[in-house]
């Protein structure tokens, strides 16, 4: 099999409209199953009681936002650097499933913490490198957004994407380069981790089920770029007279 | 544990459920915003790209 016959976003269409439901099916089962888990069979946090449970939205959301960075960051690069339109493509798909998830994690935040902290928001480092994120998000959907010409949109948001990668690592670290209000990480990669057993489970199936929806959500976006564009490009080429002048044909 | 219990959250329910709520309608609403921007795209132009196979479906 060729592999890359599916470069081409007019061979990779068909290709994504099957796998969705592949991601989409198994993302709400997961869901429903990470909620069970979460809800009936995890035991109540004897310091916090149940206010914990928002973890395992919070927890999830908050690394789908950084990772899904790095992707869009790496698809945007990639799409820049071979000139590849369907990375592209991928880069501005990712972008608004990565500002959803921060959003909801800073919104999760913030409800996790008024029962908890006693305050919604604070300026610490965790919490303003996170919003950060979302500005990063929000610049680059709209610089994308103001840019007419795709190509150039993409080179564009190619640069804001990967300059902004350097907050990742400071979201990721901030809880222990500052003092922060914020707790630090539950799960480390050599320490066991602190959480009862069923705790840690729930936040993997929600995690899992995050990852699984994301990709499906992204494919069936990147479907409706990859038809725009097409369409865009068909109707130009079709409209333009032969006197017509070249600024148009540029978009096409 | 009682199903006031399990709505209650121990007397946490407004963050608790407010958190899920949120989820729901973001999440919720990102998929019928892709859901309607194919559907205008279709209405508007077709689907030139999807194979004549894949169609019927």
């Amino acid at each position: 099999m060729n592999l890359y016959k599916f470069a081409s976003p007019e061979k990779f269409y068909p290709l994504a409209g099957k796998m969705v439901p592949w991601f989409g099916v198994p993302a709400a089962i997961l869901f429903a199953a990470g909620l069970y888990v979460g809800f009936f069979v995890a035991p109540t946090d004897f310091q916090q009681g149940d206010a914990y449970r928002i973890i395992f939205i919070h927890v999830p959301a908050a690394w789908m936002g950084m990772m899904l960075y790095v992707l869009m960051a790496a698809y945007a690069a990639i799409g820049w650097a071979f000139n590849a339109r369907l990375a592209s493509m991928m880069a501005t798909s990712l972008s608004v499933t990565g500002a959803m998830f921060t959003f909801l994690s800073l919104a999760t935040g913030a409800l996790w913490g008024k029962p908890t902290w006693g305050t919604w928001w604070v300026w610490d480092a965790r919490m303003t490198s996170t919003l950060i994120l979302l500005f990063l998000y929000i610049g680059f959907i709209s610089l994308q957004a103001a840019i007419d010409d795709h190509r150039r949109a993409d080179r564009a948001g190619a640069v804001l994407a990967i300059v902004g990668v350097i907050n990742v690592p400071i979201i990721y670290f901030s809880v222990q380069w500052w003092n922060t209000l914020h707790q630090g990480a539950t799960i480390r990669l050599l320490n066991k981790p602190t959480m009862a057993p069923p705790m840690l489970a729930a936040m993997f199936i929600m995690l899992a089920a995050c990852w699984l929806y994301s990709v499906a959500v992204v494919l069936a976006r990147l479907r409706c770029i990859i038809l725009e564009r097409e369409q865009e490009a068909g109707r130009t080429i079709r409209t333009s007279s032969p006197a017509a002048d070249l600024s148009q044909m540029e978009s096409v | 544990m009682t199903w006031y219990d399990f709505f209650m959250q121990g007397g946490y329910a407004f963050y608790v459920w407010g958190s899920y709520a949120i989820a729901l309608i973001v999440i919720g609403g990102e998929v019928i915003l892709v859901r309607q921007r194919r559907k205008a795209l279709r209405a508007r132009h077709g689907d030139s790209l999807e194979s004549s196979k894949s169609k019927q479906l």
